[in-house]
């Protein structure tokens, strides 16, 4: 899309232009595409930076690898792993609500995005319960630090998300999309993609491995 | 290499291929410390691999937008005064109703498209596309255009998006002097585009010593 800022028979006013020249748009991702790419590589690279906290930690800890957590810590993968499902799960909704919009169906978006939603907040609720039941807090720690430092970002990002979708929904609701115009939702809808592959590293890095 | 969250649908099957490459590097660490760090680092290096050699494109079809009207993409630079352009202009749109874009693409020295120093090559674009379709309408076609990216194959893929063409005309220097056919532009153009692909030689120095 990098031609069309300066397309001929438009725009003819060299005399008259006053502010900046019109911008050189570039080039096969559209500019909000872009700068969701942009945004999710630096957010890419703030989890870069807590994951780096963790090895560091796992790594310096003289019982590791053989015995993680370290005692008397104990993760409860089994409630993550149903957590995991859930954020899972909600890709599919949040896809399905996607699919539905380009078709024209604005009952499935709706739905799509009231499931995803609702997927949303039971991972954020089960996650606050696994929080008070994990049997260690934030000040246990190097360990538990950067447990709780990975998880609580991971968890800030779904917050984020959901608010997103919760404005997709409000529009949604209030007939904003169509087949030809639904930026409002696929944005959001990338972005939670994002959160959800995080998700994926954080629990096989820090429950399985 | 083709952006991995260009859209929801790519966002979506990613999260497959993650949980798929994290699933192989959990079940080898279950066996095997060594065996999960080995899996990890050769999905790392495979992924590293995907992204440094770029996966070919599929073709895009030409989509045109007009049924009435015969769409013709002219993508050229130095050449598009040329007389064999224009000549093939004239006999693609001979005896039919058609419209013409020409895409003028600003070519730039690598170093100063690296350092975003682009305006002397969009002017330039700018003055050439403007002679070049003040000189069309003068022959009576509808004609319109806009200057487009330093890479020509984008250029013509950027114009598409808003000009559905029926067929592309690339014109080049003769062979010996054109970087494009040196960089195997019409090639690449035919490789990316299903649709009629016409290649125009314009000899710009034969042009001038005959005038």
């Amino acid at each position: 899309m990098s031609a069309h800022a300066e397309a001929a028979g438009h725009g003819h006013e060299h005399g008259h232009h006053h502010g900046p020249p019109v911008a050189n748009r570039s080039s096969r991702v559209d500019a909000p595409t872009l700068g969701m790419l942009l945004f999710i590589g630096s957010e890419a690279m703030l989890f870069g930076s807590f994951f780096a906290a963790y090895f560091f930690v796992r790594v310096v800890n003289p019982n590791a690898p053989s015995h993680w957590p370290p005692a008397p810590f104990h993760f409860p993968v089994f409630v993550a792993g149903v957590n995991t499902c859930i954020l899972v799960t909600s890709s599919f909704t949040m896809h399905w609500a996607l699919q539905s919009i380009k078709r024209g169906n604005r009952a499935g978006l709706k739905a799509g995005l009231v499931a995803t939603i609702a997927l949303g907040l039971a991972f954020l609720l089960t996650q606050a319960i696994e929080y008070a039941h994990v049997g260690f807090n934030t000040s246990d720690g190097a360990f538990a630090s950067a447990f709780f430092g990975l998880t609580g970002l991971h968890g800030a990002h779904v917050f984020i998300g959901l608010s997103l979708l919760t404005f997709a929904a409000v529009r949604a609701f209030r007939g904003h999309y169509t087949p030809e115009h639904h930026h409002g939702v696929e944005l959001p809808g990338i972005y939670w993609h994002f959160v959800d592959i995080m998700w994926i590293v954080v629990y096989t890095t820090v429950y399985l491995l | 290499m083709r952006n991995p969250f260009r859209d929801e649908g790519a966002a979506f099957r990613l999260v497959f291929l993650t949980i798929g490459a994290f699933g192989l590097i959990a079940i080898g660490s279950w066996i095997s410390t060594w065996l999960g760090a080995a899996v990890a680092i050769v999905l790392a290096a495979a992924g590293v691999l995907v992204v440094w050699t770029g996966r070919r494109e599929r073709p895009d079809r030409l989509r045109p937008r007009s049924p009435d009207r015969h769409r013709i993409l002219v993508v050229a630079n130095e050449t598009v005064e040329g007389e064999e352009l224009l000549a093939e202009i004239r006999r693609v749109t001979a005896a039919r109703s058609a419209e013409v874009y020409v895409v003028s693409p600003a070519l730039n020295s690598k170093l100063r498209t690296w350092t975003s120093d682009e305006d002397g090559a969009r002017d330039a674009a700018r003055a050439r596309l403007d002679r070049s379709l003040a000189r069309l309408r003068a022959e009576g076609l509808v004609a319109s255009g806009a200057v487009g990216d330093a890479d020509p194959v984008l250029a013509v893929e950027d114009a598409l998006r808003e000009f559905g063409a029926d067929e592309i005309v690339v014109s080049t220097h003769p062979e010996g002097r054109s970087h494009w056919l040196e960089r195997g532009v019409v090639e690449a153009v035919r490789d990316r585009f299903v649709g009629p692909v016409t290649h125009v030689v314009v000899d710009l120095e034969r042009q001038a010593g005959a005038g």
